[in-house]
């Protein structure tokens, strides 16, 4: 802990203006390749498959970003990082992108010498339940017993939210996060609180996952988005269009599966973005069709999602608020003109 | 005059020989051990039982994960996921090269018992690990590059343990005769760095090698995790080897110093002929303790995002298609790390008759 501590403060002050050097973009077109950052082991967002091969809704950004610069998604060299190194990792150049579920804060963002290039993931605290309970709100938790970890953000937020609801809740409290799922297996509790994306995980390792359902509240932000240096404006525009055109893809009902059928499209809006007008690609210093590659290898957002953490995923997440603006939530790509 | 005839010997008379003369005598002598002994017993019934149970005869060895309707281990997890708990990421159609370097090393440990000739036998220590470095990592002869952040599995687990050994060994060997030395250079030297070393853990080493280290890097300079973590283990290991020789080297009578400077041998000499010959052997258990103790400890590596056979786990049961199935995993992370233990200390074993001399 100590030392992590010392390593950021060294980062934030001295050492930070050596290190935010400009030119991610051409060292990445000369290796080739893009280093991303991504987790030791994240169900739906960066895990591998028993081949493995790389999978999951923030390595499909990193493949994203690959398309985008080198014209291949394949060109990914994924780097795992524990909760620990990551900002590190990024700011001695170890990678050149983090795409490990991150919460965007204003600490990170400002005091460890990186940027947010936006969100990929809108988590926040939710609950899931045992079915026997018979309720499908969370305003109807009152009385319940919850398995909590103690000392942890999810424990206020828990409180927090009861509080300010004026509810009650009974509390067994464990020590570690293990314990705590097992205390729900075990049926001392009535319900658990985490991080939403991670409920749905935790009821598949119920024995019977039918038995149990994530309610449709959360109580708390935890903005989840890929981040790059501080101080290299032109990398940190290529990683937050990258992410925008996923998402304008998924607005203009581009996907991998019509993308070639849509280059003759006469939308203006899809052409600017598949770059058969307009000069985005050239003003990002990438090719003319970079979106086009974007969605070609690695799909639009609505098709990683679904895949990886979404309906056709066992994970089976709702959209919520990572739904697109017009549809009611919170993912607005700024328009590609 | 009475003659004295040797008469047969008798056999012990039933009381005192056979399985239940050894019962009563070693499980129920009194009160107090035939508690304890029956104690024993319900403790294992209520234990073994139901392991066997749950590990092979509840267990699922084929199908596929939704055919599943035993209670017992599912197994098929680990079928699954065999090749990632063995090699991480390296490639499949790679596979071949670990392998051969594992075949190379059982035929070094039997090589080392037949070959006598002294030459041969140091040309072997030298060369395996080069060859094995070149076949692993490629890059030479034609060899695909396979790079570090592919390296995983129990074969990383045993890259980090084995060059942890094999370079500490000599380094420890170094630093305890420095310890041991007049000179006072070298020997404030040695007794600091072995001090500073034992005085933190190896978690903390591996954390400064892997977050701090990189920031005083020059920029693009990409110095490999998994080197900085290999050093660090390195330097970790090379006190405690320091320590353990030295206690070797006190062992070691005054007399024996004396003989090797009165034969006319000069420091090194005596040392590599007399003495280090003497306390090595003697240190043996302990060297061996040291190394099975740092076998274990390469798991630390997981918290710098290496993924040993430890944190394969972790990876693995992170598989949206195969979730829940950390009980199988852990269990058999844990069957390989007790064979392996297991084999060093017998091999040690070996090597302590091997070298018992009866003084």
């Amino acid at each position: 802990m100590k030392f992590t501590k010392i390593a950021l403060l060294l980062s934030s002050t001295a050492l930070l203006p050596n290190l935010a050097s400009a030119g991610t973009l051409e060292q990445v077109l000369e290796k080739g390749i893009v280093s991303c950052g991504v987790s030791t082991g994240i169900p739906g967002f960066s895990s591998a498959d028993s081949k493995g091969v790389w999978e999951g809704l923030d390595v499909d950004f990193c493949r994203s970003v690959a398309a985008a610069v080198l014209g291949s998604a394949d060109k990914v060299k994924y780097i795992p990082l524990t909760a620990k190194e990551r900002f590190t990792a990024l700011q001695s150049g170890e990678v050149d992108l983090l795409s490990r579920t991150t919460t965007w804060t204003a600490t990170r963002d400002t005091s460890l010498g990186l940027n947010f290039a936006g969100v990929n993931y809108y988590d926040g605290q939710g609950f899931l339940v045992n079915k026997k309970l018979g309720i499908t709100s969370a305003k109807e938790l009152n009385g319940a017993t919850f398995c909590i970890q103690a000392g942890t953000t999810t424990e206020l937020n828990l409180t927090d939210y009861f509080k300010s609801t004026g509810m009650e809740y009974k509390a067994v409290t464990y020590d570690t996060s293990g314990q705590t799922i097992d205390g729900f297996k075990k049926g001392r509790c009535d319900a658990v609180t985490s991080d939403a994306s991670q409920l749905y995980g935790l009821r598949l390792k119920m024995d019977d996952p039918n038995s149990v359902m994530v309610l449709p509240e959360i109580i708390s932000k935890e903005p989840l988005g890929p981040a790059v240096r501080q101080g290299d404006d032109a990398w940190f525009n290529i990683v937050r269009w990258t992410l925008f055109a996923s998402l304008e893809a998924e607005e203009l009902g581009v996907t991998s599966s019509n993308v070639d059928a849509m280059l003759k499209s006469k939308n203006p809006s899809v052409m600017r973005l598949l770059g058969t007008t307009g000069t985005a690609g050239e003003n990002l210093g990438l090719k003319a069709n970079w979106a086009y590659t974007i969605v070609k290898e690695v799909g639009n957002y609505a098709e990683s999602f679904d895949k990886h953490v979404g309906k056709d995923s066992p994970l089976g997440i709702s959209r919520g608020f990572n739904k697109l603006w017009n549809q009611g939530g919170l993912m607005y790509p700024m328009p590609i003109r | 005059m009475a003659v004295y005839t040797l008469k047969e010997a008798q056999p012990a008379p039933s009381s005192n020989r056979g399985l239940f003369f050894w019962l009563r005598e070693n499980l129920f002598s009194d009160i107090t051990n035939s508690f304890f002994t029956l104690l024993g017993c319900y403790i294992i019934y209520l234990i073994v039982p139901p392991l066997i149970d749950w590990m092979i005869i509840d267990a699922t060895w084929t199908g596929t994960k939704e055919e599943i309707v035993k209670s017992g281990a599912r197994w098929i997890f680990i079928i699954e996921k065999f090749d990632q708990f063995m090699y991480g990421f390296y490639p499949e159609a790679l596979h071949w090269r670990p392998n051969l370097v594992l075949l190379l090393c059982a035929a070094f440990i039997v090589a080392m018992k037949y070959v006598q000739h002294m030459k041969i036998k140091i040309a072997m220590i030298l060369l395996l690990p080069v060859i094995s470095f070149i076949l692993i990592s490629g890059g030479w002869f034609g060899l695909e590059t396979v790079e570090t952040e592919q390296w995983g599995g129990l074969m990383l687990t045993m890259i980090v343990a084995a060059v942890g050994i094999i370079a500490s060994f000599p380094l420890g060997i170094v630093l305890a005769l420095g310890r041991q030395s007049h000179m006072p250079i070298v020997k404030s030297l040695s007794v600091g760095f072995i001090e500073f070393v034992r005085g933190v853990p190896l978690i903390t080493i591996l954390f400064m090698a892997s977050v701090v280290l990189p920031l005083f890097f020059q920029d693009g300079i990409d110095f490999d995790k998994l080197l900085r973590a290999l050093i660090g283990i390195t330097l970790f290991q090379s006190a405690y080897i320091a320590e353990v020789v030295r206690g070797g080297l006190q062992a070691i009578p005054k007399g024996q110093y004396e003989a090797a400077d009165s034969l006319g041998l000069g420091y090194w000499q005596g040392m590599i002929l007399v003495i280090l010959p003497q306390a090595l052997k003697i240190s043996i258990p302990n060297i061996v303790g040291s190394f099975i103790a740092l076998f274990k400890d390469t798991t630390l590596v997981l918290i710098i995002g290496l993924f040993d056979v430890l944190a394969m786990v972790t990876l693995t049961t992170s598989d949206t298609n195969w979730l829940g199935f950390e009980v199988e995993g852990y269990v058999f992370v844990t069957m390989i790390y007790w064979c392996i233990c297991f084999s060093m200390s017998q091999y040690s074993k070996s090597v302590e008759r091997k070298f018992n001399t009866e003084h």
